[in-house]
């Protein structure tokens, strides 16, 4: 972890100020300057870290904490931050190894992880398939009988496990990890690319996204229909992360500091969430002229639609811009938890998915009242913070053992 | 600190009273007027009411509009039920026509020969719970409920689109949400109202009127929320046909 920022290599070092989940508040001076050893960029770990803990509330069924997601506040959702931060994290640590140690070991390193996160997702359906088991085994109710043909696939168990294990079923929030995974093959390719030309790269990516909407591209899944998360639409963010990551995020600076780039985010932002809020509050919907929400509607998340990108970019200047990487409170107690685990990320993501399992079972077993709700969302995020205490402790401990050596690096891709 | 504690807790209890208190009740199942509001309106509807002539409603739907094999309780006939109580002078048909495990395309497809068979002065059309655990492409999706609201309107009706039940313990296996949302885009887009059985039920859920997540409940909670869902949706065709707050109850 400590050898994550340290000496001045080939590529451009995105230095604090110009590090953030998106780009920075454009002070020149000290954005060209490199960030001291063993400096972390502290602000990708918090909204990493945040992003989880909305993921896991967004996972389970609705309650009060529910209105504390950004989702219903505007287009975009913790996705969109989760896989920016991926994508800005992985850059920056494998194209440090790319550089490094050469195209082989860096793509060996970036398929090592992917299989991690290959071997994560079968262990979560694994828990997935106990659970639906269990369900379509003890449950029966007359008023569900159409919804629990859902569990057909269970007749077939041999074909839907391959089909599981080819990332084709997939269970409703399982779609993140298949995403990430693909994205994560796709690095090594970006990163040389990447390297060569930035914003070539870039802008390749984008005529992908365009093209993947033209002509309607699309992943299929079993038995039929498409991925939640179109890998081909989705990896704009994940490239304009990587982008950001190798030196983009400098380079756009004076954008991000301008008063313009800062008025027009807060306009998008408050029209989004008055757009949003006649979702809520149907009263309000009249308000709205018919034309827009017919060019508008539907908001698609499956191609990552426009307005979500936007909204994500609109977000993220904003935050650059109010939260300069230097900010005491960054190295507040109070965040710690959140940080923890965004340095973690692949592990409190798993955990994540497994206690909204765990939370939907206790709340179908137990009662569905609403304090055990509330006290079941925070025992979560309890949990997920100790667990992500624990792991930063156990790394900690055998780092200090082992010979000091380049490892961990893969820590702030996302964890171990 | 303290205090604060004491005040929280009591809190609970009182909440958690009121809950209980409401769950006693249950018959009652009271529906938010937000979500029996609507814009849009049944003309057809209310010309036919108004004129004394009969009121003949056709539900189409897939499995989730009845209960095993007992039609006398699934929701149609409640509608019918209700609305006989509102209008005692009116005739009223309610006839239901169920394609289990047909997708909105499919269903859709036979419009034009059903419509030619029943003329009924309104169709409501639930759908979407197929689509959604075939996780079917929602603009496919989208565009099937154009399709077949065009040719209901066309075939001299008016349209009320409703959407899936909420149902708690599939949540993690069926993701419902891009469907409930095209289906209120294509309402928008025909200018007809649509029925939110998910939030209605939701609602009661989280009122504690019914307990969905149970799996203990034979027939007789189906038998109920039917019941409910009978007389929300009367109440819903009132309002959408502006037939006045006289004749309701």
């Amino acid at each position: 972890m400590a050898s994550v920022a340290d000496q001045a290599t080939g590529i451009s070092v995105p230095a604090p100020a110009a590090a953030a989940d998106a780009p920075a508040t454009g002070v020149a001076a000290s954005s060209i300057t490199l960030p001291a050893v063993g400096e972390r960029e502290l602000r990708l770990d918090l909204f990493r870290g945040l992003a989880l803990w909305l993921i896991f509330i967004d996972h389970l069924p609705p309650s009060f904490l529910t209105w504390l997601t950004i989702r219903n506040y505007g287009f975009s959702d913790a996705t969109e931050i989760f896989i920016f931060i991926s994508g800005y994290t992985a850059a920056f640590v494998y194209g440090r190894a790319l550089i490094e140690h050469g195209f082989i070991v860096a793509a060996a390193r970036v398929l090592r992880r992917a299989w991690q996160i290959y071997v994560a997702h079968v262990f979560l359906f694994t828990i997935f398939l106990a659970e639906i088991s269990y369900v379509a085994t003890s449950f029966e109710n007359p008023l569900y009988s159409e919804e629990m043909g859902i569990m057909d696939f269970l007749k077939q168990p041999d074909v839907t496990i391959v089909q599981a294990l080819l990332l084709r079923f997939r269970p409703v929030n399982m779609d993140v990890l298949p995403l990430y995974i693909v994205l994560m093959l796709a690095l090594p390719l970006i990163l040389v690319s990447m390297r060569w030309r930035p914003d070539l790269t870039l802008a390749l990516s984008v005529l992908l996204y365009a093209v993947t909407w033209q002509f309607d591209l699309y992943f299929s899944s079993y038995p039929n229909g498409v991925w939640m998360f179109n890998p081909l639409a989705w990896q704009l963010l994940f490239v304009f992360g990587a982008w950001c990551a190798l030196g983009g995020a400098r380079r756009m600076g004076k954008i991000l500091s301008s008063n313009i780039t800062l008025w027009i985010s807060i306009t998008y932002l408050v029209a989004a969430f008055f757009v949003t809020l006649t979702w809520y509050v149907p009263q309000l919907g009249h308000a709205l002229p018919r034309r827009l929400e017919q060019w508008m509607y539907p908001i698609d998340k499956t191609d990552l639609d426009v307005l979500r990108f936007a909204h994500f970019l609109a977000l993220a200047a904003i935050t650059v811009r109010v939260l300069p990487s230097d900010w005491p409170g960054l190295k507040s107690r109070w965040l710690k938890p959140l940080m923890l685990c965004g340095q973690h990320s692949l592990e409190i993501f798993c955990l994540g998915v497994f206690l909204s399992f765990a939370g939907h079972f206790i709340l179908a077993e137990v009662a569905g009242g609403a304090a055990l709700h509330a006290l079941i969302s925070l025992c979560g995020i309890v949990i997920m913070s100790a667990v992500a205490w624990l792991i930063s402790w156990y790394k900690h401990s055998a780092d200090k053992s082992a010979k000091k050596g380049a490892r961990g690096n893969a820590d702030l891709a996302g964890g171990g | 600190m303290r205090s604060g504690l004491l005040l929280g807790l009591a809190l609970m209890i009182l909440v958690a009273g009121a809950a209980f208190a409401r769950a006693e009740e249950a018959e009652t199942c009271p529906v938010p007027a937000s979500l029996l509001a609507t814009e849009s309106s049944l003309p057809k509807v209310a010309e036919a009411v108004n004129s004394g002539r009969p009121l003949d409603i056709l539900v189409i739907g897939s499995r989730s509009s009845s209960i095993g094999g007992s039609q006398e309780d699934a929701y149609p006939s409640r509608l019918q039920a209700a609305l006989k109580d509102k209008l005692p002078t009116a005739t009223i048909n309610v006839s239901v026509e169920l394609q289990s495990k047909q997708t909105a395309e499919e269903t859709a497809a036979g419009f034009v020969k059903l419509m030619e068979a029943k003329k009924p002065t309104l169709v409501v059309w639930q759908t979407g719970t197929v689509d959604a655990m075939r996780s079917l492409d929602p603009d496919d999706f989208h565009a099937a409920v154009d399709r077949g609201v065009t040719a209901l309107q066309n075939a001299g009706a008016d349209v009320i689109l409703m959407n899936l039940q909420y149902s708690p313990r599939t949540e993690t296996m069926i993701s419902g949400s891009p469907y409930m949302d095209n289906m209120r885009a294509a309402a928008q887009e025909h200018d007809i109202p649509l029925f939110d059985r998910f939030s209605i039920m939701r609602q009661w859920n989280e009122q504690g009127d019914f307990d969905l997540f149970s799996a203990v409940h034979g027939p007789e909670l189906a038998r109920r929320v039917h019941d409910c869902i009978g007389r929300a949706l009367s109440n819903f065709i009132f309002g959408a046909a502006h037939l006045g707050p006289a004749q309701q109850n």
